[in-house]
């Protein structure tokens, strides 16, 4: 089972995302515990996990915001632990970051315009986020303050897909929003994918994670715990995990060269 | 009739101090940089253009076209090394490193100009040239043309500000640094442009001061640093218009405390600028931005 | 495995906290010796000596005074000047009205630490920049205002009474040892000020304001009385001027150059320790001494080193003593000790060494971009 899951995944091609031994210190405190990962392209790879565990500090080190104290992590082959966060934007590699964080100052559209900047070529231009989220065109002057906490994520959404970047990091979506704007900002994933894009997610709502993710990865306490894909895990293994309670037997003892479930 | 001049005086002289205004609060709205050497440069800036003048007798508005690109790039270079690095550090060693540069500066003007004070003078019958209305308001030529090159200066800044690529940038990056560096912003270089065009502006405000009156190695921090600050903290930050309307504010206070008392002059601005900050420290056009 | 894992735990042992006793005794020792000789300077050296000495005293005290302000409660004024102005007027007043002009530094000193409870509630809300440039404001709308009274010499100033027929040698002789007992004071002062209660708010601030506030420590009223203090300490200075200078003019006492002095002062000797503005005034008074002949340059080294100093040696030139031979002449911080008799090998004495290194300021940990 877990053979075939790899399988799958290298379908695509070599991992677009690849980070290994991953050790983030956030001043004396272990935020990341040696975190490895891979993510192929046209995934949308979920990480999961309590308040605390580290899940943004990850993504926010992949976007370049933070130095790991160890580890690396490698984009299209490439090396880029130690680029700047713009420099990662002409990469590929762009983030939404937790709590919407728009230019109070500037228009729906100046917000745009600034996320376009530094753009790498592709379809996503601001006319194609006019098109995908039709309410914008006609309040792209309005300051961004006025607009509801859902608008605004879209907006920031927006902002990060005008760059066009390969692999679009999305920090806690669900933030702040009822559920059912939650789902209807999800809903607008495929259209993303579709564009050839790659998803990296921070989700603290497991079950909306569960949902819209093609592989998850549950961190607890700075240490990876589960791992593998939505339909592969049981509720009781991901809540185990989630949690670090003791846990139900595992499924199969690990097969020598196969990805296990529970990675030591 | 003696208190509508002085009022129209003061009117007019508020230009020059938003003139002297405007970098000061580019830098502190972008970059959170309170430069106290922001007098002292515009002095600089003055000296430049008079050594200029004095070398190759061009007229002063040509000092202008040289002397505002060079601040600019000196201002530039200036933010990429020495406020950027004291930046990285802490506000706290931003202002020490600011207040140095400035004891620096001032004492190596006086150090290889002497304390002589030093006038820019124009040739033309602008400085003393002056139109009356009526029979009794008197108003120099020079103060309006400052005036109106003030306000031409701040549309320019507005301009750019709202309409540009970099304008929009350096707004960007003022609201929320690291988005902005999530978007592909070096937020480095946002801030050089940033202080180049406050540097720029400084130059200006330096020949206009050189020009109205006299430089000398202290003008900066006696008179251009806190009547800048005072146009600034009146005017409320956050907003360019504001500088303007904080400028003539001060310069109405102190054409009023002159009227009052000949000395009390640059006290009645301080007065106002203190009520000001305890009262209403946000200014007077106030610009709530999103948190 | 927890995140707590680098974090020193000492399975089973406990610890206590106990003060720095070591090198109290010793420094005391010194220190009074250091104290006597400098008593009996008058009788020893020329009156040229003396009178340098009482400059580096004015400076020692404004200096400690900045240090206080800037390196522990996190307040950078521009505007201590106004301080030692009106020090020195509150002696030319007093002395106007008949009083011996050394009976009146004490009055000068604690008038200032008055005057300063309704300044600070003017500036006492603004955050730095906007604090820095407000009290540099004050210190010129109160030259302004003292200018206006020409009783005391308006603008251009006035010798200052009380001294007349008194033989200058002892009057040198008096300054100069009014300028000791005010810095001996400042610094017995400080050192209790930061042994106490109020000191370890300050400590804490200065490693951590955020920190400090959200752990309940009184940071606005410690801030407060750092800023009576630092007006008292600036006063008691001034008055020392007025003495020493035998004049007053408000633009010589009024001048930002006083703080551009204790700021480069103490930046270079050490900000945020106490040894710090001794050893910054000492090579204040080098420089000042070696390039007196050449005007303006001693201040433009002085500005040039105390920039490069923030730069890349934050903690000054104690600092980087203190990091190589980890000594303290002043101790105010608290050892960690481990009950267990000895600390299990290098790695525990390693533990222990860490966690007494806790009570010094931290190398910069400023989030870098």
């Amino acid at each position: 089972m877990t053979a075939e899951a790899t399988h799958d995944r290298t379908a695509n091609g070599a991992p677009l995302l690849e980070v290994s031994g991953l050790v983030v210190h956030h001043g004396q405190l272990r935020a990341l515990d040696a975190i490895s990962l891979q993510v192929f392209p046209g995934e949308v790879y979920a990480i999961i996990g309590a308040n605390g565990a580290g899940k943004s500090t990850l993504l926010r080190t992949i976007a370049g915001l933070h130095q790991p104290t160890a580890g690396s992590i490698r984009f299209d082959g490439q090396e880029v632990t130690r680029l700047r966060p713009w420099r990662r934007v002409t990469q590929g590699i762009v983030m939404v970051p937790e709590g919407r964080r728009l230019f109070g100052s500037l228009t729906v559209e100046e917000n745009l315009l600034v996320g376009a900047s530094y753009a790498r070529p592709g379809p996503w231009t601001l006319d194609r986020v006019y098109e995908a989220f039709s309410w914008m065109r006609e309040r792209r002057n309005q300051p961004t303050a006025q607009l509801s906490g859902g608008e605004q994520q879209t907006v920031a959404i927006g902002r990060a897909l005008v760059a066009n970047p390969r692999v679009l990091l999305l920090d806690e979506l669900s933030l702040g929003l009822a559920p059912v704007v939650v789902q209807r900002i999800y809903g607008m994933l495929p259209q993303v994918l579709a564009t050839g894009l790659t998803v990296l997610l921070v989700e603290q709502d497991v079950s909306q994670a569960l949902r819209v993710a093609s592989h998850i990865h549950c961190l607890l306490e700075g240490q990876t715990t589960l791992e593998g894909r939505p339909d592969e895990v049981t509720a009781d293994q991901v809540e185990a995990a989630y949690f670090g309670l003791a846990s139900s037997p595992a499924a199969s003892p690990a097969a020598e060269g196969s990805e296990s479930l529970w990675p030591g | 009739m003696a208190w509508v001049n002085a009022i129209i005086q003061g009117v007019l002289t508020g230009g020059l101090y938003a003139l002297f205004a405007c970098g000061l609060s580019l830098m502190f709205g972008v970059m959170k940089v309170v430069n106290l050497a922001h007098g002292d440069l515009a002095v600089v800036a003055g000296y430049i253009a008079i050594g200029i003048i004095t070398v190759t007798h061009v007229p002063v508005l040509w000092s202008v076209v040289i002397v505002v690109p060079v601040m600019a790039v000196l201002g530039y270079a200036l933010q990429r090394t020495l406020i950027q690095s004291a930046l990285d550090r802490s506000v706290l060693i931003t202002l020490i490193v600011t207040f140095g540069l400035s004891v620096v500066i001032e004492n190596g003007l006086l150090q290889f100009f002497t304390a002589n004070s030093r006038a820019i003078g124009t040739g033309l019958s602008l400085v003393s040239g002056s139109f009356t209305i009526g029979s009794q308001i008197q108003i120099g030529y020079l103060l309006v043309v400052i005036f109106a090159v003030a306000v031409v200066v701040l549309l320019g800044l507005q301009y750019f500000l709202s309409r540009s690529r970099y304008g929009r940038l350096i707004r960007a990056v003022a609201d929320d640094q690291e988005a902005a560096q999530l978007a592909g912003a070096d937020y480095r270089h946002v801030f050089g442009i940033a202080a180049a065009l406050a540097f720029g502006t400084v130059g200006l405000a330096g020949i206009a001061y050189g020009m109205y009156s006299q430089l000398s190695p202290t003008t900066g921090t006696d008179t251009i640093l806190l009547f800048a600050f005072a146009a600034v903290v009146i005017g409320g930050l956050g907003s360019l218009w504001g500088t303007l309307l904080g400028g003539v504010v001060l310069g109405v206070a102190q054409q009023i405390g002159a009227q009052i008392n000949i000395s009390d002059e640059v006290l009645a601005g301080y007065l106002v600028f203190l009520a000001v900050l305890v009262l209403r420290p946000q200014g007077l056009i106030y610009r709530r931005t999103q948190s | 495995m927890s995140l707590a894992t680098d974090i020193t735990t000492t399975p089973a042992a406990g610890f206590r906290v106990a003060r720095s006793r070591r090198n109290v005794a010793w420094t005391g020792a010194a220190a009074l010796i250091v104290v006597v000789v400098l008593a009996f300077f008058p009788y020893i050296v020329y009156a040229g000596t003396t009178t340098i000495l009482v400059q580096a005293f004015i400076v020692l005290t404004m200096a400690s005074m900045w240090n206080l302000l800037a390196g522990y409660a996190g307040l950078v004024s521009v505007g201590q000047q106004a301080f030692v102005g009106l020090g020195a007027y509150f002696v030319l007043i007093l002395a106007i009205n008949g009083a011996s002009p050394f009976a009146a530094l004490p009055v000068a000193a604690i008038g200032c630490g008055v005057v300063a409870l309704p300044l600070w509630w003017l500036v006492s809300r603004l955050r730095s920049g906007y604090f820095a440039i407000a009290t540099w404001v004050l210190a010129a709308t109160i030259m302004l205002i003292i200018e206006r009274f020409s009783s005391i010499g308006g603008g251009t100033g006035m010798p200052l009474p009380g001294f007349t027929g008194m033989d200058p040698t002892l009057l040198t002789a008096y300054t100069y040892w009014a300028g000791l007992a005010v810095t001996v004071l400042t610094l017995v002062v400080i050192y209790l000020l930061l042994r106490s209660r109020l000191g370890l708010v300050l400590t804490a601030i200065r490693d951590d304001e955020v920190a400090a506030r959200s752990s309940g420590a009184r940071v606005g009223l410690a801030r407060m009385l750092v800023f009576l203090v630092a007006g008292a300490g600036c006063g008691a200075a001034g008055a020392l001027l007025a003495i020493s200078q035998l004049q007053v003019q408000p633009s010589a006492v009024f001048s930002v150059q006083w703080t551009a002095e204790m700021a480069f002062a103490t930046i270079i000797g050490g900000l945020g320790t106490i040894e710090g503005p001794i050893i910054g005034t000492a090579v204040y008074m080098v420089l000042q001494q070696t390039l007196s002949s050449y005007n303006a340059w001693y201040l433009i080294i002085l500005g040039l080193v105390a920039i490069g100093v923030a730069l890349f040696a934050r903690r000054g030139l104690w600092g980087l003593v203190d990091e190589h031979l980890n000594v303290r002449l002043f101790p105010v911080g608290y050892w960690l000790r481990l009950d267990t008799d000895r600390p299990a090998g290098r790695a525990g004495r390693a533990r222990l060494a860490r966690a007494s290194k806790l009570t010094t300021p931290p190398a910069d940990q400023s989030p870098k971009q």
